[in-house]
C-alpha cells in the first residue's frame, strides 16, 4: 500500500511569550521552538503503522523552508521511506486553499492508495487542507479519524470521532483522504541517533515550477481568505489574580473552596 | 442582496446547538443587510424538526432522503453543491463542529466559493466578507477577509454566539433530493458509543481536572492526592486521554464531558476552546497555569500564575490541615 502523509513544522507557541511581527499579520517567529506539529506526529505514526500491517511505503511531504527537513527527517526516523519538501517563495502566504493546491499537485503525478494529514495544525488551525486535498484530486475523505478498523479490498473501514465521546463509523473507497486526530495511536519516540540514521536519506525539494504551477495559483494571489491583522485578545479579563507566597495563595484558594464549594 | 443560508446540523434526532447558534447569528447579520435568513435542512423523515425551526428563519428549505438519513459528507455534498448553484445565497454558514469539518472544506472546493473556518465572528461588508479567527490555541486573534464572491462559506465556532427567543415565522419549502444513485465512496455504517468508564465527572461537586502542563504520567499521583483531599473527583483535558495517562471518561471537552461543578480547579491546562466548552458553566473555576497570557484566565474566575509543581503540593497540604 503506498501512503502519502502531509506533514508541517509549527512553532511551540502554549508557554511562549509572543510578540506581533512587523507585518502585524502574524506572530514574530524569531526564538521560538519548532516542532512536529502534533496531529501530524499521530499521523506520520498511523501511516507506518498501516505499512508494517500491508507493506508499500509511507512518502512523507512538507512545505516550507529548508528548516522544514527537520520534521521531514523526524518521519524518516520514524519509519517513512521518502520524504518530500515543497518550497518556494511563491508559496508563501497560502491559506489551506492554496496550500491544498500545492500539495495537490505535487501528489497528483504519484501512486497512492491513502493519504493522511492531521485533523489541524497547532498555529493556524483551519482544520481546512485534508478535506480539500481530497476535492482537489477528486477523491473521498474523512476527517477526524481516530480508529482505521480494516483496510480491505480497496475499502477501508474508519471512526471518526464525534462530539460527546460518540464516533461514527464509515466505509469509505480507497483512494482516499483521511484526517487523524490525536490519541488514534501512541506515536514512537524517536531518538537523536534514530535521526542521525536517516541524516543522509534524500529528500525531495521541489518548486512552483517543477510542480508545473502558475504563481497565481499560490501564496496571497492562489489564496480565497486573507489574514488583515494579528492581535492578542484581552487577558485575565473577569479572572482576579491571586497572587503571594505559596503559603498566602493557598489560603486565598481555600477561603474560596469554603465559600464557593461548600468544604467545610 | 442573496439569502444567507445556514446549514441544520442534527444528529439522532436532536437539533444541535450550533444550529440554533449559527440562526442568531445569521438573524443579525440579515438585520443589517436586509436580506433574508435560510435555514437548510437535509435529512429523512425530519418534519417535526422543519416545524421547530419555523421561529428561527425566514424560510426552511427542506430536502429529504433516504441517503440522507445519517450525516455523510458526501451526500450532503452533492445535494448542497446544486441547492447553493440554484439559490445563490450570498453567505452560507456551517458549524465548526465534527459535521462541518468534514464537509465545509470539500463543499467550498466543489462550488468554487471561498471558505474561512472556525471563526470566532462573521461580518458583512459590501461584496466580501469579514472574519474574526484565533491562532495559535487561542492565544492569538487574527481578523481575515474574504476574496469577494458572489457566495462564501464560514465554518462558526461551537459557543460563540449567545441565543435568545424570537419568532420569525418561517415559511417552509420543501425540494426534491437531487440524488438518484447510491453513494458508494462513502457510507455511513453506525454510531458507536464510548464505552462507560469507573467514574462519572458529570456528577461530582468539585473537579480537580489536570492537563498538558503535568509533562508525566508518574506526576499524576500529585494531582489525585489534591483531589482526594478536598473529596474531589480527578478529570483531565484531551492531551492526557491522547496520551492515555487517563481514561478517556475523566476527560472534559467537546469531545468528552460537559461537566457543571461548584468548583473546577484546572491545573496546567491552557484552555483550548475544546476544553472551555466542557467546563465553563462550573460555579467557581480557578485555573493554575504557568503562562500568564493562557486563554484558561479568560474564563477563570480566580487565577494562579505560577509552577504546578511548587502550588500543587503547598495547597494539597494546607488543605489537609484546614479540612482534617
Amino acid at each position: 500500500m503506498e501512503i502519502i502523509v502531509c506533514i508541517k513544522r509549527v512553532p511551540e507557541t502554549a508557554e511562549a511569550d509572543l510578540v506581533i511581527d512587523k507585518t502585524g499579520r502574524d506572530i514574530e517567529k524569531e526564538g521560538l521552538v519548532f516542532d512536529l506539529n502534533e496531529w501530524d506526529n499521530y499521523a506520520v505514526e498511523e501511516a507506518v503503522l498501516l505499512k508494517d500491517k500491508h507493506g508499500g511505503t509511507v512518502t512523507a511531504i512538507s512545505m516550507g523552508p529548508e528548516e522544514v527537513n527537520e520534521v521531514l527527517r523526524r518521519a524518516l526516523g520514524m519509519g517513512a521511506d521518502q520524504a518530500i519538501r515543497l518550497t518556494d517563495p511563491g508559496f508563501e502566504g497560502s491559506d489551506g486553499y492554496a496550500i491544498a493546491k500545492v500539495l495537490s499537485k505535487a501528489i497528483e503525478p504519484l501512486a497512492y492508495d491513502l493519504i493522511l494529514t492531521g485533523v489541524q495544525t497547532e498555529d493556524d488551525g483551519y482544520g481546512q487542507v485534508g478535506p480539500t486535498l481530497a476535492e482537489m484530486l477528486g477523491i473521498p475523505h474523512a476527517a477526524l479519524v481516530n480508529q482505521i478498523e480494516d483496510i480491505e479490498g480497496g475499502r477501508a473501514r474508519v471512526h471518526r470521532e464525534l462530539e460527546g465521546g460518540l464516533e461514527e463509523v464509515l466505509d469509505i473507497a480507497l483512494p482516499a483522504v483521511l484526517s487523524i486526530q490525536t490519541g488514534i495511536n501512541e506515536p514512537r519516540y524517536v531518538s537523536i541517533m534514530g535521526i542521525r540514521k536517516v541524516a543522509q536519506k534524500e529528500i525531495k525539494v521541489l518548486g512552483l515550477h517543477d510542480l508545473g504551477m502558475k504563481p497565481e495559483e499560490a501564496g496571497e494571489d492562489g489564496s480565497l481568505m486573507l489574514v488583515e491583522r494579528a492581535s492578542f485578545p484581552p487577558v485575565g479579563e473577569g479572572a482576579q489574580m491571586l497572587e503571594g507566597t505559596m503559603d498566602e495563595i493557598s489560603d486565598k484558594v481555600i477561603a474560596i473552596l469554603k465559600e464557593k464549594g461548600g468544604v467545610a | 442582496m442573496n439569502d444567507i443560508f445556514v446549514l441544520v446540523e442534527h444528529r439522532q434526532g436532536e437539533i444541535r446547538d450550533i444550529t440554533f447558534e449559527m440562526l442568531m447569528k445569521g438573524k443579525q447579520l440579515c438585520e443589517k443587510a436586509g436580506n433574508s435568513l435560510t435555514a437548510v435542512l437535509l435529512g429523512n423523515g425530519v418534519g417535526a424538526m422543519a416545524e421547530e425551526l419555523k421561529a428561527r428563519a425566514n424560510r426552511i428549505v427542506l430536502i429529504e432522503d433516504p441517503q440522507l438519513e445519517n450525516f455523510n459528507s458526501e451526500a450532503y455534498q452533492q445535494v448542497l453543491a446544486d441547492l447553493v448553484q440554484q439559490e445563490k445565497p450570498s453567505l452560507v454558514l456551517v458549524g465548526h463542529t465534527a459535521f462541518g469539518m468534514d464537509l465545509a472544506p470539500s463543499l467550498s472546493t466543489r462550488i468554487k466559493v471561498p471558505l474561512a473556518t472556525d471563526c470566532i465572528d462573521v461580518m458583512v461588508e459590501g461584496d466580501h466578507i469579514r472574519a474574526n479567527r484565533q491562532t495559535h490555541g487561542g492565544k492569538v486573534n487574527v481578523e481575515v477577509r474574504l476574496k469577494p464572491a458572489q457566495c462564501s462559506m464560514v465554518t462558526l465556532r461551537p459557543a460563540s454566539f449567545s441565543v435568545e427567543e424570537y419568532s420569525l415565522g418561517g415559511e417552509l419549502t420543501r425540494v426534491t433530493s437531487p440524488l438518484t444513485e447510491e453513494i458508494a465512496s462513502k457510507r455511513f455504517l453506525e454510531y458507536v458509543e464510548a464505552a462507560l468508564g469507573e467514574v462519572d465527572i458529570t456528577q461530582a461537586d468539585i473537579l480537580v481536572s489536570v492537563g498538558r502542563g503535568i509533562k508525566d504520567p508518574e506526576n499524576i499521583p500529585l494531582v489525585q492526592e489534591l483531589a482526594d483531599s478536598l473529596g474531589a473527583i480527578l478529570s483531565c483535558s484531551r492531551p492526557v486521554v491522547d496520551k492515555k495517562w487517563l481514561s478517556k471518561d475523566r476527560q472534559v471537552g467537546t469531545s468528552g464531558k460537559t461537566v457543571k461543578p461548584k468548583v473546577y480547579i484546572a491545573i496546567g491546562i491552557s484552555g483550548a476552546f475544546q476544553h472551555v466548552a466542557g467546563m465553563k458553566g462550573s460555579g467557581t473555576i480557578i485555573a493554575v497555569n504557568r503562562d500568564p497570557k493562557a486563554p484558561i484566565f479568560n474564563v477563570a474566575h480566580y487565577g494562579i500564575v505560577g509552577d504546578l509543581f511548587k502550588i500543587v503540593p503547598t495547597l494539597k497540604e494546607k488543605i489537609q490541615e484546614a479540612f482534617a
